[in-house]
């Protein structure tokens, strides 16, 4: 988008430009994922002459959520845009199923085997192992090494049929 | 619904995760297996969010109380902040009370003893956090309630992964048994202090404790039987950390985490 095109001010022009916008900015922890791939955009309304970005975090202690607060109006700055403000809901709460399918492409292509649709396989049954494929060499002969990983919102995995340890990200 | 309550039990229960989520904590760098250290400092860091989020609205009731209000809440308010001149927030809160006004369970605060100790403590907390939870989400205040149905989703995790633990050690070598079995009998006698009508419990949470303790008490005798643990006879159970009265051990907690903001205040990064 050209930098300097921002010179509307029907704010239905400008929310929809400012959701443009924020496929520009990524998640610092999952650097292929935009912050609307990950589906922690949740509105962008104009408010008392003021636009407002509401994002809602995937953990209650995901240290990310500074970060992406900070880069979300760096981005907007950029465009010209310094008044906007950017609010933490945490209801409803952030689930992988606002996962765009785009993004679950991205996390494949990078090594990080996407979620699984929550409807299927989110369980509270014990010793379960979910079906997970390998986002190597798309193998289901997979097995869970550790329900938690190197973030909040991944387990660690292991591929039976590569011998590749992946990232999973879990299903929430 | 009145606010001082509100306010009291949500610094309850934000010290309750923070001061679980700091001894977990101590596991980094020293858990068993790496995927395991890994784990149990998920679950600290999960907790410190919940923890966070809880400070936080308890600052907010705090700062919109009035003064007859703010009078009754000044036992648990850390004198450092009164000359800070500027509304109070989560850090003020955790990082400037003394122990006599942190109201978490006595349980957590108990060293983290071996590995069977700790994850035998999580699961009897999340098994509580997960019914805790689970009614908060149909709180009357919206932000209780929303703060739960995020933090249940995380529970749900410690919750299972912690059961695995209490079974695979309970129900494993003669050793890991042994060692699980007098986790438990050392532990027991804490677990009362949860199910304590504190605070005019019902009245905040629109919850019976004597029902939340029968949902965890099968939730827990379920596991203790997979495990092959012995349930113990419930006998005379320890009090006083709802009221600020605390083990020796919290000072010392306290001390390694308040450490920075009491020498440097309002120090940021």
């Amino acid at each position: 988008m050209n930098k300097t095109s921002l010179h509307t001010t029907d704010p239905a022009l400008v929310t929809h430009q400012i959701w443009k916008i924020l496929e520009e900015v990524n998640d610092p922890e999952v650097p292929v994922l935009s912050v609307i791939d990950l589906g922690i955009v949740r509105d962008v309304v104009f408010n008392d002459n003021q636009y407002e970005v509401i994002i809602t975090p995937t953990y209650s202690g995901c240290p990310a959520m500074d970060v992406i607060n900070m880069n979300i109006r760096l981005k907007l700055m950029e465009y010209g845009m310094r008044d906007v403000l950017v609010k933490q809901v945490l209801s409803p709460a952030w689930t992988t199923d606002w996962m765009s399918e785009a993004g679950k492409e991205k996390l494949k292509a990078f090594g990080i085997a996407p979620p699984n649709p929550k409807q299927q396989v989110c369980s509270t049954a014990l010793f379960a192992d979910e079906s997970v494929q390998c986002p190597h060499c798309s193998s289901y002969n997979t097995t869970r090494i550790s329900e938690f990983g190197s973030t909040a919102c991944k387990s660690l995995y292991r591929c039976e049929q590569c011998k590749e340890p992946f990232d999973y990200f879990k299903c929430h | 619904m009145q606010s001082y309550q509100l306010f009291t039990h949500s610094l309850h229960l934000a010290d309750n995760a923070l001061i679980l989520s700091q001894r977990n904590s101590e596991w980094c760098g020293h858990g068993p297996v790496l995927e395991q250290d890994i784990a149990i400092t998920n679950i600290s860091l999960d907790l410190l969010g919940q923890a966070k989020n809880f400070y936080a609205y308890a600052a907010e009731l705090y700062n919109g109380f009035s003064d007859d209000e703010k009078n009754a809440a000044d036992h648990v308010i850390p004198r450092p902040w009164k000359n800070y001149g500027r509304e109070i927030n989560e850090d003020d809160l955790a990082f400037l009370r003394d122990e006599n006004q942190y109201l978490n369970f006595l349980m957590l605060e108990l060293p983290r003893g071996d590995w069977a100790f700790t994850t035998l403590r999580q699961f009897l907390f999340s098994a509580w956090q997960f019914d805790l939870y689970t009614n908060l989400m149909k709180s009357p205040d919206a932000t209780i309630a929303a703060i739960a149905d995020k933090s249940l989703k995380e529970v749900t995790y410690h919750l299972r992964w912690s059961s695995e633990w209490v079974i695979r050690l309970g129900d494993g070598t003669d050793e890991s048994h042994a060692r699980m079995q007098k986790a438990v009998d050392d532990l027991w006698m804490y677990t009362g202090e949860m199910f304590e009508p504190f605070m005019d419990q019902s009245l905040v949470l629109g919850l019976d404790s004597k029902v939340l303790q029968q949902s965890w008490f099968s939730r827990v005798k379920d596991i203790f039987d997979e495990a092959t643990l012995n349930m113990p006879v419930s006998g005379w159970m320890q009090t006083g950390g709802t009221s600020g009265r605390h083990t020796e051990h919290l000072g010392y907690i306290l001390a390694e985490m308040q450490y920075l903001q009491r020498t440097f205040p309002n120090a940021t990064w």
